[in-house]
C-alpha cells in the first residue's frame, strides 16, 4: 500500500525540498496525519482549526478535488496519487 | 531582476498581512492565501493628478503608478482606453433609466480584457527575466498570451479545454504560441498548469505572475471613472468566472477615491454567472460567504470556471457594497446577445450575454433600482464565439438576381412594395 503525495512549493521548505512522498494511509484525513508525523508542521498549513482543510488550498485524488468526492473521509488505494495545489490559480 | 520597484512596495497576503519580496510568486507561504501587489499610494499621488493624467496617451498605461511594472511597460502598450458607450436603446429593453456599455469587446488586440491583464503580466515577465510565458486559459487570455508574446518576441505555451470554440483555439495557434488541447475543463487545465509552473521556470501569467497579471483588470475601473468624468458610476455589472475581475474593478474604484480623484459615490458592484457555471451566484442568493465547487456545463465557455479562485472575495466585495448576484441560462445568453447586438450594433461573446441577461434579471428584482444608471462591463467579442449562435439567430434571404424575386421577398415579409 503506497501513496504519493505531490507537495506544492511552498510546503517544500517543510520536506526538505522534496516535491513527492509516499504514505501508506488508508484516507486523505490519515494521509494529513501521517505527513505531519513525518514533516512536522505540515498539518497546520493544510487544515484549519476547524479541522477542515484550509479555504486556499485544493485536494485532488487522481485529478479529482476531494470536494466531489467524500472530502478527508475519500479512501485511498495503493497507487493513488494526491495532489496538493495552492487554490488560488487561474481566472 | 529589475532593483528599481516604480511605485510598487511589496507583494503582500491577503489573508495574514505577511509580505513577500517583489517575484514571481503568488501564494503565502503560510496559509496558502494569495498575494497581491501593494504600492506607495503617497508617491502616486503626488505623481498621478488629474493634469498630469490630460497630458498622457489614451491607453491604460495613462494609470500606470497603479500598474504594477517597476519602469516601463514594454509589453500591450497600447492596450486599453475602449469606448464606454451610453446605451439608450438598451436601457429601455433593460427596464433601467441610463445604461453604459464597457466595450472591451474592441480591446487592442485580441479583442478582450484579457489584453490589459496579459500586457501587464508579460511586461513584469520581461523585468524578471523570464523569455518563456504560459497561461491556463478558457480561450480569450490564450489569445491574448499568443499574441502579445509574439509582439514581444516570448515563447508562449497555452492550455485550454481541449473543447473551446474552433475560433478561439484558431485565434491562439496562428501567433504561433504552442497550444495544449486538455481533455478536461478549465479547473483541470487550472491543476494541471499550477503542477507545470512548480516545475518548470515560465512565467506563468495566471499562476506565479497572477499577483501582477490580475491588477490589470484595474485599469477597466479607472477608465469607466474618467470616461463618466470622474464620477463613479452607482452600479455595475461584472462577469464572474474567477470572480477576479469583480473584485478588481472594486479595488480600482476603491483606489481613486484614496487618492482623492473621485468622490466616495458608495458605487455598487454586482456579479453576472451563466446558471450552468453558477458557483458564485448561487453561494450569493444562499447567503454564504463560501462557494462550492461545481462541474460547469453552459455555452459561456469562457467564464466557465466551477472552481472560481476569487469566489470568495467576490462574494466579500459584493456584499460590501450592496450588490448583487444572479445567473442566467444558456437562452437567457443569446437572447441578451441578440439584444445589445439590435439595441447597440455591439456582437459580444457569450459572456456579454450574461453581463446583459443578468443585468436585466437584476432590474427586475429591484436589486438595481428602475430609476438608477447602470455600466455593464462587456469583456469579449461576438466573432469568437460564432458556435454559440449559429442556428439562432436565423439565415439570409437566399433569392436569384431578380428584382421581381425581391419583391415577392418583401412582399413575404409583409412589408409595402416600393413604387
Amino acid at each position: 500500500m503506497a501513496v504519493t503525495v505531490r507537495i506544492p512549493t511552498p510546503l517544500r521548505k517543510l520536506t526538505n525540498e522534496q516535491d513527492t512522498v509516499e504514505v501508506e494511509s488508508d484516507t486523505v484525513g490519515s494521509a494529513v496525519d501521517e505527513l505531519e508525523g513525518k514533516f512536522p508542521g505540515i498539518k497546520e498549513r493544510l487544515v484549519g482549526e476547524d479541522g477542515e482543510i484550509r479555504r486556499f488550498v485544493n485536494v485532488y485524488v487522481n485529478e479529482e478535488d476531494i470536494r466531489f468526492l467524500d472530502n478527508q473521509a475519500t479512501p485511498l488505494k495503493d497507487g493513488d496519487d494526491i495532489s496538493i495545489i495552492p487554490a488560488i490559480a487561474g481566472g | 531582476m529589475s532593483k528599481s520597484a516604480g511605485f510598487m512596495r511589496a507583494l503582500k497576503c491577503r489573508e495574514c498581512g505577511r509580505e513577500y519580496p517583489l517575484e514571481a510568486t503568488h501564494v503565502c507561504e503560510f496559509d496558502f492565501g494569495p498575494l497581491e501587489v501593494a504600492y506607495d499610494y503617497g508617491k502616486i499621488k503626488k505623481s498621478m493628478t488629474k493634469a498630469a493624467l490630460a497630458k498622457r496617451p489614451q491607453t491604460m498605461w495613462r494609470f500606470r503608478e497603479l500598474l504594477p511594472v517597476a519602469g516601463e511597460p514594454t509589453v500591450g502598450t497600447r492596450v486599453g482606453y475602449t469606448p464606454l458607450v451610453k446605451a439608450d436603446r438598451l436601457a429601455k429593453w433593460l427596464g433601467v433609466r441610463e445604461a453604459w456599455v464597457k466595450n472591451d469587446a474592441v480591446n487592442y488586440p485580441t479583442l478582450s480584457f484579457k489584453d490589459r491583464v496579459v500586457s501587464v503580466a508579460l511586461s513584469r515577465a520581461k523585468e524578471l527575466g523570464f523569455e518563456t510565458v504560459a497561461c491556463a486559459s478558457t480561450g480569450n487570455l490564450a489569445n491574448s498570451v499568443a499574441a502579445n508574446a509574439a509582439s514581444a518576441g516570448l515563447d508562449a505555451f497555452v492550455f485550454i479545454p481541449a473543447d473551446l470554440e474552433e475560433g478561439k483555439i484558431l485565434n491562439s495557434l496562428v501567433y504561433g504560441a504552442r497550444v495544449v488541447g486538455i481533455r478536461g475543463h478549465y479547473d483541470e487545465v487550472n491543476r494541471l498548469c499550477a503542477e507545470i509552473a512548480g516545475k518548470y521556470g515560465w512565467a506563468f501569467v495566471n499562476v506565479n505572475m497572477r499577483p501582477y497579471y490580475a491588477e490589470g483588470s484595474k485599469s477597466m475601473a479607472y477608465e469607466i471613472a474618467e470616461q463618466l468624468n470622474w464620477k463613479l458610476p452607482q452600479h455595475t455589472v461584472v462577469p464572474m468566472a474567477s470572480g477576479s475581475l469583480l473584485t478588481k474593478i472594486h479595488k480600482g474604484y476603491q483606489e481613486l477615491i484614496q487618492l482623492g480623484l473621485a468622490k466616495d459615490s458608495k458605487p455598487t458592484v454586482h456579479g453576472a454567472q451563466a446558471t450552468g457555471c453558477s458557483p458564485i451566484s448561487a453561494a450569493y442568493k444562499q447567503g454564504m460567504d463560501f462557494f462550492k465547487p461545481v462541474k460547469p456545463d453552459t455555452i459561456a465557455k469562457s467564464l466557465a470556471i466551477g472552481t472560481p479562485a476569487d469566489g470568495f472575495y467576490a462574494l466579500k466585495v459584493m456584499k460590501e457594497t450592496g450588490g448583487a448576484s444572479d445567473d442566467v441560462n444558456d437562452d437567457e445568453i443569446r437572447e441578451a446577445m441578440s439584444a445589445l447586438a439590435e439595441c447597440e450594433g455591439i456582437f459580444t461573446e457569450t459572456a456579454g450575454g450574461v453581463t446583459v441577461g443578468t443585468a436585466k434579471k437584476l432590474v427586475a428584482s429591484g436589486k438595481i433600482p428602475a430609476e438608477d444608471s447602470v455600466v455593464l462591463c462587456v469583456t469579449g467579442n461576438g466573432l469568437k464565439t460564432l458556435d454559440a449562435v449559429q442556428g439562432h439567430v436565423g439565415k439570409p434571404a437566399g433569392i436569384k438576381p431578380s428584382l421581381r424575386e425581391f419583391e415577392e421577398l418583401m412582399e413575404k415579409d409583409g412589408k409595402v412594395k416600393s413604387k
